[in-house]
């Protein structure tokens, strides 16, 4: 058995293996830290900061950063709430993100941090990039419009499928997720059970002729704000309810 | 003391969200008797004649009379909303962003597969509005107040920030109201 250590979050006191990441610990205790590049399952890399916590007071990233014994971890504050807002605003006007008619609408982790967060609208000028829409593949699509280059396709098809279909090429602005190198979706052995296809958290990679199946109001944040299973399943405990 | 003024409009929009007003159904007589509708399609009232304490805006700017009306709600209107997601994020008609705009005229009225035009005139005259080179967001053109996303916000979202506003109470919607389909 792993060393267990003690510290706290928002003043609250939290035990937790040591070597646990900081995300993983809270949300063990019941304390959602908002997350978009990491998936359970998948080897976290800190790449969207959407997690950013201030441990010790120096801002890191709660998916990649380890617990240790008496740090002083603050996650629900206007500061961090601002930064994840001020992210999540950045991301809708880097892309194009038509909600309206997106098949992921309802089900979306980048809409459903967006309506936790509170945005109605972004601060931001919208930027318009022109992207592309790869619609080769008989089961699958993959729109770019809408890729935030959160890299969970990428490190779900190399980890968990062994096949490595996705990956980024070109830097900064004009990065883009391509298929293999330079190739079409139809052309890799991309398949339709694989768990990439399921590792999007937005409308990007969609499974076709599956669109509009739920009806509005019945979709997976539709009522709940995202989190809210992380956050009930402590409620439970503490009332007295089934433990974790 | 006379009633608060209220403005509506809609740029480069579907008038959804118009219909969306119309949905908050028999609230409607209840809105009038706390306010008097002023510039809007539901008057046919063309221009501001008086100061209005709200304006909703349905629709973002396609084109140059889109951003004389908006700019005319925001010296007539004390409190300005943009309602819908046109008007948030520029919405449908800002599709058109992709393609260069002479592209989009050529598509329209010269090569289209439905189109007759022998002649491959696009229409340019003084009575016609310029288009934008892109579609913008309200906010992009003019100082915005309040944001009311969803295509169209339902009518519980519209009748909730109007009413806040009425009661000069923070629009502070919640969770299932806040919406951008």
């Amino acid at each position: 058995m792993s060393e267990i250590v003690t510290f706290t979050i928002d003043g609250r006191r939290i035990s937790a293996e040591a070597g646990q990441t900081i995300l993983a610990a809270a949300q063990a205790c019941g304390i959602y830290i908002p997350r978009l590049c990491h998936k359970d399952g998948l080897t976290p890399v800190g790449g969207c900061r959407v997690c950013t916590v201030r441990v010790n007071g120096r801002p890191a990233s709660a998916c990649t950063q380890p617990v240790a014994a008496g740090i002083v971890v603050d996650n629900d504050t206007e500061e961090l709430r601002s930064w994840r807002r001020q992210i999540v605003e950045m991301l809708f006007v880097e892309g194009n993100h038509f909600c309206m008619f997106c098949e992921k609408s309802g089900n979306c982790e980048l809409q459903a941090l967006a309506y936790r967060f509170g945005i109605t609208a972004p601060r931001y000028p919208y930027l318009w990039p022109k992207r592309d829409v790869d619609a080769s593949h008989p089961d699958i699509i993959l729109d770019r419009n809408r890729c935030i280059m959160c890299g969970r396709c990428e490190r779900t098809s190399r980890d968990l499928d062994g096949k490595s279909v996705f990956g980024f090429v070109e830097r900064g602005i004009h990065k883009t997720l391509a298929v293999n190198a330079d190739a079409r979706l139809a052309d890799t052995d991309l398949d339709l059970t694989d768990q990439a296809v399921n590792a999007c958290p937005v409308g990007a990679i969609l499974k076709k002729r599956t669109a509009y199946r739920t009806p509005v109001g019945q979709r997976q944040f539709d009522r709940e704000p995202i989190g809210t299973s992380v956050e009930t399943r402590a409620k439970l405990t503490i009332d007295g309810g089934e433990p974790r | 003391m006379s009633k608060p003024r209220l403005a509506t409009c809609s740029l480069a929009g579907c008038f959804g969200c118009h219909m969306s007003i119309l949905d908050i159904d028999e609230r409607i007589l209840e809105l009038a008797e706390v306010i008097q509708f002023h510039k809007s399609p539901i008057t046919d009232i063309k221009t501001f004649t008086e100061h209005c304490r709200i304006g909703l805006v349905e629709g973002g700017c396609a084109n140059e009379e889109n951003v004389e009306v908006l700019r005319a709600f925001r010296r007539n209107c004390d409190i300005l909303v943009s309602m819908g997601d046109c008007a948030t994020m520029g919405g449908i008609p800002a599709l058109r962003n992709f393609v260069e705009i002479e592209e989009c005229l050529r598509e329209a009225y010269v090569d289209g597969p439905s189109t007759h035009n022998p002649d491959g005139v696009i229409p340019r005259d003084i009575e016609l509005p310029l288009l934008l080179d892109k579609v913008r967001p309200a906010h992009e053109v003019v100082r915005m107040d309040y944001f009311l996303p969803g295509c169209p916000p339902s009518a519980d979202t519209i009748w909730a920030a109007v009413t806040a506003l009425l009661s000069e109470s923070p629009v502070d919607l919640p969770y299932p109201l806040v919406k951008y389909d």
